[in-house]
């Protein structure tokens, strides 16, 4: 090391590397989100009245209220969906052999190798009324009638579910393959069954890959434009729908603005909430 | 402190390890392995890294299913039986505490299973942190603690069931000297007092041959020798045995003649020596190692008895002094001499060397 500097002691290259990244943020990420900030302080899109009027339409609104506590519901319920699927899928690999894996893992990625209009139109073939699930009910003869299952929220739930689970079981497979395969053994040979050392032990070793893992698909889940609008099918609006209607339809740009500053409020909150509760799993991932 | 619970364990168990192979893919980790081990005996596993000492007792414990032959505790056949029914205790050689949770937690986890109340729980807990003087850190994580107390607890974990088998994979490696001392004591005493069929995995000789009933050496998988201490010591079975448990010095000879129980071997440096008659018939004129252990040596600095040599260095060991020799031919060996006798001879010094005891002769590989 050549210059000295206490900040560049701790990261042990020069800041100045840095400085493109730094830039690009600036540029890309920074600025735009000043400019959502400073144009959802209009009144009016043609008005140079600056207030937090917008702000007060959004959260005095009912129907805009229930459009975004719809979405961050339904992000949880993706969520928990994929945590469900995709915890046995994780605990799986790493108990496998080895050809058993790549296969696995083939299958884990598959889903991020293809674009997600055609993952979501799969499942519009899936969930239609002459889609796979009915036309199987109908001629097993469990209904008559097909069941209504596109464009309702539980559709929309597993669609979800599923175009996200890589999200969801890449940080679960690095946390369970982290866990010493010698504390399960001493689980075992201290009386524990199967279950009790699932419980008390796998499970909360893997909480660190756990809260990644809801982290990263929860707030995929709340924005997945296109997920949301084909398989949920415009019959319920949500926030990414709800600010492209405003900014592009009705040319609302700061009504849009803010709604975009709110959604992103509310979706940090979850993540802080989330974080909050991480903590209380912190260092568990020490072997 | 721990006497009330100890006096209820339940009665020592059998362990027979029969004809146990255990591959890994190409790899075979041990091979035809044979111990009969007594209820209440303790027995060491000796021997170099890497020659299956951990698989074997993964075997036991019901980790790995073996390739071939079987594991019979209490003359009970258990290989089909799963490794929490096996009432085997292990202590890991990387202690493998649950990380998430307190020691006072650790200790209890096998006692939750086993469906202890609240307050027999407490105490037997109590009993276990005294046990290993580990009283004052019951509230604190695996990550708090050195490797040493690490390695307490591991040991206070898996005696805390009252295991009838306890398995201990290096348990006292990351302790110091004096600390370690009190814990073998401690562990035998524990182990003797409950009747614990114990199997000790250790690098350290001076621990194996003090601790245990009986000693299996293995190298390479298989087992070398399975005898008291003493016996492995005086009258090793094999070359590696010889060198691997304490030290030997490996001279070239040829078998010379018989005398009662013993064999008569002509050094190539010169002088006859007695030696133990192996438990293969060597015939007269076979060529033979012969292994010396460096206390069964004396150096005199005069006289014409006896093997010449002169002295390479002198090192003052502690309670010892090695002394480094280097004979007539150019081979060199190590004599030990307790240091009360004797002050380290100076580089030069022409001497004699007298053989005190018996000697060991293998056959040349
Ligand atoms: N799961 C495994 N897969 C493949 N090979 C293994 C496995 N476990 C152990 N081995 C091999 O088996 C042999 C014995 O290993 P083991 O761990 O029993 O040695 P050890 O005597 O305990 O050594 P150490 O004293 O270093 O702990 C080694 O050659 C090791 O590489
Ligand atoms: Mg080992």
């Amino acid at each position: 090391m050549t210059t000295t500097g206490k900040m560049e002691d701790a990261i042990g290259y020069p800041l100045r590397l840095a400085l493109p990244l730094f830039a690009f943020f600036l540029v890309f990420f920074a600025v735009p989100l000043l400019i959502l900030v400073w144009m959802s302080l209009h009144s009016a899109p043609d008005s140079a009245d600056v207030g937090f009027s917008q702000y007060v339409k959004f959260l005095g609104d009912e129907f805009s209220m229930g459009v975004l506590v719809s979405t961050l519901w339904v992000g949880v319920e993706a969520t928990l969906l994929s945590l469900l699927l995709g915890f046995p899928l994780a605990w799986a690999f790493t108990k496998s052999p080895g050809w058993l894996r790549s296969a696995l893992m083939l299958v884990i990625l598959m889903p991020l190798l293809t674009s997600v209009v055609v993952r979501t139109f799969a499942w519009i073939v899936i969930l239609g009324r002459q889609g796979i699930v009915n036309e199987t009910l109908i001629s097993l003869g469990l209904i008559n009638t097909p069941l209504r299952l596109l464009y309702t929220e539980g559709g929309l739930v597993v669609a979800l579910a599923q175009v996200l689970l890589p999200l969801m079981v890449l940080p679960l497979i690095t946390a369970l393959s982290r866990i010493d395969s010698n504390l399960s053994d001493a689980s075992f040979a201290l009386g524990g069954g199967h279950w009790r050392t699932f419980f008390k032990v796998t499970v909360p070793l893997s909480l660190p890959g756990v809260m990644a893992g809801c982290l990263l698909t929860y707030a995929a889940a709340v924005t997945a434009f296109i997920t949301q609008s084909l398989v949920g099918g415009g019959q319920k609006l949500f926030m990414p729908m709800y600010i492209y209607q405003q900014a592009t339809s009705l040319l609302d740009w700061p009504f849009a603005a803010a709604i975009s500053i709110i959604f992103l409020g509310a979706v940090l909150t979850v993540v802080w909430l989330f974080n909050r509760l991480g903590r209380l799993s912190q260092g568990f991932a020490r072997a | 402190m721990a006497n009330g619970s100890e006096a209820r364990a339940a009665p020592a168990q059998d362990l027979a390890i029969v004809g146990l192979t255990q591959r890994y893919g190409a790899v075979t980790a041990i091979s035809n392995i044979n111990l009969d081990i007594k209820g209440g005996e303790l027995v060491s596993l000796l021997g170099p890294s890497g020659c299956g000492k951990t698989t074997l007792l993964k075997a036991i414990a019901g980790f790995v299913r073996q390739t071939e032959g079987n594991i019979v505790i209490g003359g009970q056949i258990v290989d089909a039986l799963p490794p929490n029914r096996r009432t085997v205790g292990i202590v890991f050689q990387n202690y493998a505490l649950f990380p998430h949770m307190t020691v006072a937690a650790n200790i209890a986890y096998g006692l939750d299973v086993r469906g202890l109340n609240r307050s027999e729980k407490a105490s037997r807990v109590d009993e276990m942190l005294a046990l290993v003087k580990m009283e004052a850190f019951a509230g604190r994580y695996p990550r708090e603690l050195s490797g040493g107390q690490q390695q307490r607890i591991a040991i206070a974990r898996a005696m805390a069931v009252k295991p009838s088998i306890l398995l201990l994979d290096e348990p006292f490696s990351a302790l110091d000297k004096n600390l370690r001392l009190d814990m073998q004591i401690e562990v035998k005493r524990i182990q003797r007092l409950a009747g614990i069929t114990t199997i000790l995995v250790t690098h350290d000789q001076e621990e194996a041959l003090s601790m245990s009933d009986r000693v299996a050496v293995l190298s390479n998988g298989s087992l070398e020798q399975f005898a008291p201490p003493t016996e492995i010591y005086d009258a090793p079975s094999s070359l590696f045995v010889n060198t691997f448990v304490g030290s030997a010095n490996v001279l070239p000879g040829a078998v010379v003649g018989q005398d009662a129980g013993e064999i008569l071997v002509r050094l190539d440096a010169g002088e006859t020596v007695r030696a133990r008659r192996p438990v293969n018939e060597i015939g007269s004129g076979a060529r033979v190692s012969v292994c010396l252990r460096p206390e069964n040596i004396v150096v005199t600095a005069d006289g014409s008895e006896g093997l010449p040599g002169f002295i390479e260095m002198g090192l003052p060991l502690g309670a010892t002094i090695v002394h480094e020799v280097r004979m007539a031919d150019g081979t060199s060996l190590k004599i030990s001499t307790p240091r009360a006798d004797f002050s380290p001879l100076a580089s030069g010094t022409p001497i004699r060397l007298k053989v005190t005891a018996l000697a060991n002769v293998f056959p040349l590989a």
